[in-house]
């Protein structure tokens, strides 16, 4: 099988001490909660840290009152009552049973990029001589690129960003609170924003948003997305007062896009306007080969997915088409 | 006793198979679960070039290294091995030449597996890269440099042609002929179990291998060749195998490795492969470009067929000669061709060389003519199931290519599957985006001839009683998960009147069991169940001489059944089965027969005509429906029917299992998967490599993304076999890809001419279509690839007798007057 590398294991029971230790470690550490990714990504040496830092034994972390523990699994916040429709889904939809119920609600959002000439063995990367990401020079998926486009393919930040959410960082210096899109810089290496001695300890939600998640994949059963649109709403009756969409998996970080937002405000969801949004929406998609399925069609439909978040936000039946496109059902 | 008048008890009654309990509790113990005291672990240093020299191998800081015990590399294995004689091309670790990305080149034995992967950083090789050749077109283009310096020319690996009967001729008077370029894209067999091998040497100083093998007699013979040491110090086990599908035929580069280190070693040897080198093992699906035509009458009679393939080969031979012929022998078993023309080749290219997945080589050109068939049926405006009708083989038929049709149930599978699917109420009359299709084929129950040249029996089953009432059941057949364990236990225990629960299984360890040749081509009910019949018959009759004066009978008159024996006449008298074992044992000394089976000898006499022949051909039609979405091309299988001619369900658990697992297998094939390849720009990289060697990027469907399955199972015992049970572990599978075509035409009247059928090539054929273009995406064009002159056989209507006709020429002539 394909082995670990050696690291030390830091299992602190206090956010201070995770803190302090992170501090003390410097780069050399990093945080691992569910292991979900991380610990794979090891295996394949896209990460060899000397200290891990266990966030399993921190209570603190897996609170629900006020905002959301970062360490809740991704099974906990499916099954909360009150999490929002657009996060439940988001989370539904990660990866298997078996990995929600390890992976946590932090370790999604602080999910490293993908790429399918990155998220290989160390023995695969060296028969290509390895790419920008890691080890590399060259990015492969585009050449002539000196960024590395690694795509961002957590499913729960396009949800979080609708729902207008904000992340809480823990560091030495104490406490701050962002916006979950300000998380994320377009950046494949340097793709979050959180510093390296901070831990992401919670994500507060304000209520009030009508919202939903739609997620392509190849294979409904489990697969990273391929696209993500996330929307919410606030309705009058039938006018929109305010709209949030957000994408995810088309670039290095997951994005609101504004114009559709604006579009929709003071509309009713006629079949026009959803197609009017969808187009602004889908435009916003560029896509890179570098994950699974045609980029051109993956772009191509990308204006059918945000028709159907839409649609389901106004009230019409998708069941049939989530089922298609899914094997998966909002509870 | 007559065996038609007694009733079954066993056979065909669903049953928990006999190795449920094992397999369920975790106990039973797969290679990787094997560990010995004082076990050393092997791992593999892998090629990171498509294609180079290695010039030198340093391992001295690898031996070093304090926690290993050995290294190996190419020159500790100058002898070669190739699970076919013709092909003999592979060395366990790679000596001069390393011919795709993952290929051995050195193997590190450590204390434990991190230690060993440890010291595979410390082995330096130097190569010389080549130029890599990144498929046949790329291939027939380049001839040099050569990646293995033998075969027909350059990299062209095999090259062959058959005629029966003059082709041209059928096309030209045929009403029209339909002509068409298909291709279906690699993928691998994907078994829950990564290989793995435990090697040591047993108490007597005689090596012992347990390996997840399906063909341990195969491995057997190799491991004697290529590290010189006699047959007879040899003992190989194959273990429970987690799933084969065809990857675990060929001897891997692992299992010579481990066996090598426990000779010089004095220790036992360990090996696990990942899943990344179970792609690189492969031996997997070809990649095949096909050109079909066919000729067709008004009516809807078929003229005749001219078949040619181009496989992509990859850097091995492998199974790759028998692969060539199965990309067209089997294609006029379904229907009535009077003439046949078939041209295959195969090349090398710098990729993990493909061989046999369920259906070998049949698939591809399957495919081809289903989705021909039903574009023929749309030209004349005819039902696709009727034009099917109208075109079918019969029982006892000979092809124009002098294979004999046996028993055939795909009549009774077509009109059941109709009548499942609703076929006439659906077919092209459901509401747009939605359509059902339709789609046949036959796979043989045991291929007739060995993969080495020889006389003997197929299969051989030993079959022991003892005074406690348990029967023993001895055979090389291996348990790959299909279920043959539970065949044998139950063809003995029917034969001999006792439940499975009195039976216990021995099978696939070399060292104790009567050879068998393997769990390979559907062979092992027909064959080893042929054998095991016979052993049990040749018990019966002792025990029923030895107790028929007791009970006042005749010796044919004994009847055995559910645990008891007894005169046919006086059921309520008799003894137990166990009295009746005493009574024996008593009698005769200790009981135990064995028995045998050879295939019949095929009628074709030419060269060639070996591949193709079985004692009996199994039947499937299937109808899948589909969903597709007019906007995105998105492709939904709510259902899928299918009817499989099995002859008789042994077990129809079993059966069905088989069956479902088939369709699973062939709608992930038809939907996703894809063993494809990425040659980096070539003015920056020389890199090959596959895309995604990853059980999560090389997409597969799981069960939660299954249809529901609707089964029939055909039965009419077909004389040539145990119980008349013919085979169902590959056939159901081979339908189901053109059906899905075939369907998302119905659906949406667009081809899709390529396997995997994806979402996006939908949407692109259906621009095409709104663009007034041709609503068809599939390959463009054919390669001129130089065919032999091919090898001219009359068919059996021309006045042929099976064997070639010397001058073709003029044996066409002569036709042609006729």
């Amino acid at each position: 099988m394909l082995r670990l590398p050696w690291f030390e294991y830091r299992a602190p029971s206090t956010l201070a001490e995770a803190v302090k230790i992170l501090a003390g470690e410097g780069p050399q550490a990093m945080l691992v909660a569910g292991g979900t990714d991380l610990l794979p990504n090891m295996k394949r040496r896209h990460q060899s840290p000397k200290v891990l830092v266990s966030l399993k034994g921190i209570a603190e972390l897996r609170k629900l009152n006020g905002g959301y523990g970062a360490g809740l699994t991704l099974a906990e916040v499916v099954a909360h009552a009150a999490t929002p429709s657009a996060l439940r889904q988001a989370a539904a939809q990660v990866a298997t049973a078996q990995i929600r119920n390890m992976g946590t609600l932090g370790g999604n959002l602080c999910l490293d990029t993908r790429c399918t000439y990155y998220n290989q063995t160390e023995e695969w990367r060296k028969a290509i001589d390895y790419c920008l990401k890691k080890d590399g020079s060259v990015c492969w998926v585009a050449t002539a690129s000196k960024r590395c486009v690694a795509v961002s393919s957590t499913d729960t930040a396009p949800a979080l960003i609708t729902l207008d959410a904000k992340v809480k960082l823990v560091g030495p210096a104490g406490e701050r609170e962002i916006p979950v899109e300000a998380l994320y810089q377009n950046d494949g290496i340097d793709y979050l924003s959180r510093k390296p001695d901070e831990v992401l300890s919670a994500v507060v939600i304000p209520s009030g948003w009508r919202s939903t998640y739609w997620k392509l994949r190849r294979r409904g059963s489990f697969d990273f997305p391929l696209l993500g649109v996330a929307a919410a709403l606030k309705m009058d009756g039938d006018v929109v007062t305010d709209a949030r969409i957000a994408l995810g998996a088309v670039a290095s970080r997951p994005f609101r896009v504004d114009k559709a937002g604006h579009f929709l405000k003071g509309k009713r969801l006629t079949d026009e306007v959803i197609a009017e949004a969808a187009t602004l929406v889908a435009n916003r998609a560029k896509p890179m080969d570098n994950t699974d399925m045609d980029l051109y069609w993956r772009k191509e439909v990308a204006d059918d997915f945000a028709g159907y978040a839409l649609k389901e936000l106004r009230g019409d039946d998708m069941r049939a088409v989530r089922i298609r496109t899914a094997r998966y059902l909002p509870g | 006793m007559n065996e038609t008048k007694k009733r079954l008890d066993v056979i065909g009654m669903p049953r928990r198979r006999v190795d449920a309990r094992s397999k369920v509790t975790g106990q039973l113990r797969f290679a990787d679960d094997l560990a010995l005291p004082r076990m050393l672990h092997a791992k593999l240093l892998r090629s990171p070039h498509p294609h180079a020299i290695v010039e030198a191998v340093d391992a001295e800081k690898a031996r070093q290294h304090p926690s290993v015990k050995l290294v190996l590399t190419g020159q500790d294995f100058p002898v070669p091995f190739g699970i076919m004689p013709v092909s003999v091309d592979e060395y366990p670790l790679a000596r001069e030449r390393v011919r795709y990305v993952g290929d051995p080149v050195a193997a590190v034995i450590a204390v434990d597996e991190q230690a060993a992967v440890e010291a595979l950083a410390l082995i330096e090789v130097r190569y010389q890269v080549l130029r890599p050749v990144s498929g046949p077109q790329d291939g027939l283009e380049h001839p040099e440099p050569r990646i293995h310096d033998y075969g027909e020319q350059g990299n062209i690996h095999r090259n062959q042609a058959y005629e029966f009967g003059d082709v041209d001729e059928a096309l030209r008077n045929a009403d029209f002929v339909a002509e068409d370029l298909f291709f279906y894209e690699g993928n691998t067999h994907l078994p829950m179990e990564q290989q793995a091998s435990l090697a040591f040497l047993d108490q007597d100083g005689k090596l012992q291998i347990s390996s997840s093998t399906q063909n341990p007699h195969y491995l057997h013979r190799q491991l004697a060749r290529v590290l010189q040491v006699p047959e007879s110090r040899i003992r190989v086990i194959a273990t429970p195998n987690g799933g084969g599908f065809g990857g675990k035929c060929d001897p891997g580069g692992h299992e010579f490795v481990v066996c090598k280190a426990a000779l010089v070693l004095g220790r036992p040897v360990k090996i696990g492969l990942t899943r990344e080198e179970v792609f690189y093992v492969h031996r997997g699906r070809h990649p095949v470009l096909l050109k079909m035509k066919t000729g067709v009458t008004k009516e809807g009679k078929l003229t005749g067929m001219h078949l040619q393939t181009l496989l992509d080969g990859g850097g091995y031979g492998s199974h790759g000669p028998a692969s060539t012929f199965y990309t067209g022998v089997l294609t006029p078993v379904t229907y009535h061709y009077p003439r046949f023309k078939f041209e295959a080749c195969r090349v090398f290219t710098n990729k993990p060389a493909c061989g046999p997945k369920r259906g070998h080589g049949t698939p591809q050109p399957r495919f081809g003519q289903e989705v021909q068939l039903d574009k023929i049926a749309e030209r004349l405006g005819m039902d696709p199931l009727e034009l099917r009708l109208k075109n079918l083989t019969k029982a006892g038929d000979l092809t124009a290519s002098w294979l004999r049709v046996g028993s055939t149930g795909l009549e009774d599978c077509l009109r059941k599957v109709g009548e499942m699917s609703s076929w006439k109420a659906q077919h092209g009359k459901l509401e747009k985006g939605r359509g059902v299709g339709l789609a046949c084929s036959t796979y043989m129950s045991g291929a007739g001839v060995a993969i080495y040249w020889n006389k003997m029996p197929h299969s051989g089953v030993q079959v022991l009683l003892d005074r406690s009432g348990t029967v023993v059941v001895y055979c090389g057949a291996t348990e790959i998960g299909q279920g043959s364990d539970d065949v044998l236990a139950a063809i003995v225990a029917e034969t001999l009147g006792v439940d499975t629960g009195s039976v216990r299984v021995v099978s696939g360890d070399t060292g104790i069991t009567p050879v068998d040749l393997g769990s390979y081509s559907s062979r092992v009910t027909i064959m080893a169940g042929n054998a095991a019949v016979q052993a049990a018959e040749r018990l019966r009759a002792s025990l029923a001489a030895a107790v028929c004066e007791t009970l006042g009978t005749l010796p044919d008159r004994v009847v055995f059944s559910q645990g008891k024996v007894f005169a046919a006449d006086n059921a309520g008298a008799g003894m137990s089965f166990v009295e009746a074992v005493t009574m024996a044992e008593a009698q005769l000394g200790t009981l135990s027969a064995v028995g045998s089976y050879s295939p019949p000898k095929p009628p074709g006499r030419y060269k060639g005509a070996g591949v193709g022949p079985s004692p009996a051909y199994s039947f499937s039609a299937c109808v899948v429906e589909a969903e597709v979405d007019e906007r995105t091309g998105w492709i939904h299988v709510p259902k899928i029917w299918i009817a499989h001619d099995i002859g008789r369900a042994l077990n129809p658990v079993l059966a069905r299992g088989q069956v479902i697992g088939g369709v699973y297998m062939g709608l992930s094939e038809a939907m996703m998967e894809e063993q494809s390849f990425r040659r980096l720009p070539e003015k920056l990289s020389g890199a090959l490599v596959h895309r995604a060697p990853s059980m999560l990027d090389y997409k597969s469907l799981t069960a939660l993304d299954m249809p529901e399955v609707e089964v029939a199972l055909i039965e009419d015992p077909d004389p040539n076999c145990p119980y008349g049970a013919k085979e169902v572990g590959q056939g159901p599978l081979l339908p189901v890809m053109p059906a899905l075509a075939n369907a998302i035409f119905d659906a949406v009247g667009v081809r899709v001419d390529e396997i995997p059928v994806t979402p996006d090539k939908v949407l692109r054929a259906l621009e095409a279509k709104a663009a007034g273009k041709a609503a068809r995406v599939g390959p463009e064009s054919y390669p001129s690839v130089p065919y032999p002159e091919p090898i001219f056989v009359l068919p059996p209507w021309e006045g042929g007798d099976g064997n070639e006709s010397r001058k073709g020429g003029e044996k066409r002539a002569a036709a042609a007057m006729v």
